[in-house]
């Protein structure tokens, strides 16, 4: 391929984005699924009161579009003297929202495991703590990770909105570069190749990830 | 065949869920090898009554004796032990659905027991032909029918060397074509001088195999005595109405 | 009163206004995604080869591409190709409904998949034509088996709607920046919005819910099929 100083430019912006883009998703994947795990235990078991606390969470930030979270934490809060740089603003406010959707999933696949799941098991003498590790636990895991893995797959689609905060990544920088040299169309094409490489390779992973913890009777085939 | 001093003994037990009183005072004697048939209504508290003899539900009040030791309610440790040596088959199999029907055994083996892998899977392969089901250690339940499911939560409680088996019912979730083979493991049990409790709508277990019988309504036994006494011909009892009930329902579905 | 709530109160028509802009933007994009849907789903579930493979190529790539960049490089880019001059508003329709009408093939083709085999072919044993037995058996079938996925399909265009501000759709979020760049009354006027999204989710499954209800029919009420 020819290699212009447009599309040098370019790849060089692009690659120095996906690395952004890649450092802005793996911790706010790994964190909405923290976030969706205890919020989901404490929607599934909690106390009234506290049943209300996540289910309100979940509510509004599931009921409200990311932009307009991303918008609070980054011009917002500083209303109240509170100051995020563009990537912590970006990163929590990921965290937070996919956290409230995680945290769907989690308590569904809680829900779903039957009473009598937890009967047999404290009827043959299990603990409380066995009955969770050995029999819950591997249950909801498998229950969820269709619906957890698909919200991960979302998540590095929306991860371009960090651009609206000013933090840089493949969507930020592309724009940048199109705007420069005033290409749009094969630039928002290369960009989206890029999203769909990473969208397509997820997705393939978690087919992969499905398929080892296939059981009859569990999960999506 | 039985000794004098009781394997059990639950005495007085009561437990009521939101204000209704499910069990209002049931006593229960079980002796070595004694099979107690329990019949009744549903919604009599059978079901809650087993289920407080291995503690699964607390009682709000009473007493249960394993052997002579009282278990006390609020130690956690004396409820698994408990659990451990009175064994649970229950209406709905309650196998877990994400193990073979292999681990569903060894499970508990291997957890609670502190057997090895190789000695609990040896073990629960024994216990798995001893219901017939030799073949199908590697099927998940999702993938077995309802009878084999119980006889594999069968073999399940019995590898754990239990003294006593409580039976919820064990084949009302059933079609009826696959009663049948749940019944003949039952049998089987019985013949080897098992001790057990059972809860029951099946007439031919109820007529072969208990050696005693309690009829349970709102809460409290009402009546209780051999099968001989109850349904001896010409008597007039709530026991032997209920069972003739039975018999006509399963002549007429011949 | 205080700068803050005085800002909301004054600016509320305004906002308002582009509430209604949001509501249009998303009712317009939702069915044209309803058109592409049914379309493409029908295609790819009866369709021949090579144009099973365009389809699915088409719903792998809106799945895949960030709505934001297929903002962008359909404003910027391909709609710059015309003559005719895409409003923003239009264009915002056009690429959601491009969109959602991927989503939407693969819930209506999940519902097509879950049909008993046999409708079709009673229908033709009645002498149906294919595109008769589509419209009056298939149909009416899947559309309420897929009420629940759709309400779902619902909420997130309309949280997407919610990035046409950064091509100038008047919509809510374009409002509510405008007048926070005027007042520096950021915190506030962005929670209003929040608000607004928050009452049109609500309004919108609430609606859709009703839908469901009146169009029950046993045995098909409230067997969605979650995409």
């Amino acid at each position: 391929m020819d290699f212009s100083p447009f599309y040098q430019e370019l790849f060089s912006s692009l690659n120095r984005g996906l690395l952004m883009s890649v450092a802005l998703i793996v911790p706010s994947a790994i964190g909405g699924v923290l976030i969706g795990i205890t919020a989901g235990c404490l929607r599934a078991y909690g106390n009234r009161a506290v049943r209300l606390l996540g289910n309100g969470y979940a509510a509004v930030f599931r009921g409200t579009p990311l932009v307009v979270q991303l918008f609070v934490l980054y011009f917002g809060l500083p209303n109240l003297g509170i100051y995020f740089s563009p990537y912590a603003a970006a990163v929590t406010g990921f965290i937070l929202c996919s956290g409230a959707y995680q945290s769907e999933y989690i308590r569904g696949a809680l829900l779903s495991i039957k009473r009598g799941q937890y009967a047999g098991a404290h009827a043959l003498g299990l603990t409380h703590f066995q009955t969770i590790f050995w029999i819950i636990i591997p249950q909801a895991v498998r229950r969820a990770i269709h619906g957890c893995g698909n919200e991960i797959i979302y998540l590095i689609k929306y991860s371009s909105l960090a651009y609206i905060v000013t933090c840089l990544e493949l969507t930020g920088e592309g724009k940048t570069v199109a705007t420069e040299y005033f290409r749009f169309t094969e630039v928002f094409i290369i960009i989206g190749l890029y999203y769909l490489a990473l969208v397509t390779c997820a997705s393939f992973l978690l087919k992969i990830i499905e398929k080892r913890l296939y059981i009859p009777g569990f999960g999506h085939k | 065949m039985t000794s004098n001093t009781p394997i059990l003994k639950a005495q007085a037990i009561q437990k009521s869920f939101d204000g209704n009183t499910i069990l209002n005072g049931v006593d229960v004697v079980l002796e070595k090898g004694e099979i107690i048939v329990l019949i009744g209504p549903s919604g009599g508290g059978k079901s809650t009554l087993l289920q407080c003899i291995n503690c699964l539900v607390i009682p709000d009040d009473g007493q249960i004796e394993l052997e002579q030791q009282p278990i006390d309610f609020s130690n956690k440790q004396d409820l698994y032990r408990l659990r451990q040596q009175v064994g649970m088959i229950f209406q709905e199999f309650n196998l877990f659905d994400h193990l073979t029907a292999l681990d569903n055994i060894t499970i508990a083996l291997r957890k609670v027991k502190k057997l090895d892998r190789n000695t609990a899977e040896k073990r629960a392969r024994l216990e798995l032909e001893q219901v017939g089901l030799g073949e199908k250690g590697d099927l998940y339940p999702a993938q077995l029918s309802g009878g084999q499911k119980q006889r594999v939560a069968i073999a399940r409680a019995l590898a754990m060397d239990p003294k006593i088996l409580l039976l919820d019912e064990p084949t009302s979730a059933l079609d009826p074509d696959l009663i049948g083979e749940v019944i003949s493991v039952i049998k089987n049990l019985a013949a080897k001088g098992m001790t057990m409790i059972m809860a029951t709508h099946q007439i031919s277990l109820i007529s072969t195999l208990a050696d005693h019988i309690l009829f349970m309504e709102n809460g409290q036994i009402v009546e209780s005595g051999t099968p001989k006494e109850l349904l001896a011909k010409g008597n007039v009892n709530k026991t032997q109405g209920f069972c003739d009930r039975l018999n006509e329902l399963a002549t007429g579905e011949q | 009163m205080p700068a803050s709530l005085s800002v909301i109160v004054d600016s509320f028509p305004y906002l308002l206004q582009g509430t209604l802009n949001t509501a249009g933007i998303v009712f317009a994009a939702m069915f044209l995604g309803l058109l592409i849907g049914i379309a493409v789903a029908v295609g790819i579930v009866y369709g021949k080869r090579p144009i099973q493979l365009l389809l699915s190529t088409y719903v792998w790539f809106f799945r895949g591409v960030p709505v934001l960049v297929l903002l962008f490089l359909f404003y910027f880019g391909l709609f710059s190709y015309f003559d005719i001059g895409f409003s923003a508003f239009t264009s915002v329709t056009i690429v959601l409904g491009l969109t959602t009408g991927a989503y939407q093939a693969n819930i209506f083709r999940g519902a097509i998949l879950a049909l008993p085999k046999g409708q079709f072919r009673a229908a033709s044993a009645l002498g149906m034509s294919n595109s008769q037995a589509v419209r009056s058996i298939i149909l009416p079938q899947i559309l309420r088996m897929s009420i629940p996925a759709w309400s779902n399909e619902y909420s997130i265009i309309l949280k997407d709607s919610a990035l046409a501000f950064v091509i100038g759709a008047p919509e809510i979020m374009a409002r509510t920046q405008f007048v926070a760049s005027r007042t520096y009354q950021h915190l506030p006027l962005y929670i209003a919005a929040g608000i607004l999204y928050f009452f049109l989710t609500w309004a919108g499954v609430y609606a859709l819910n009703k839908l469901s209800d009146a169009v029950r029919i046993p045995g098909y009420s409230h067997n969605g099929i979650q995409e």
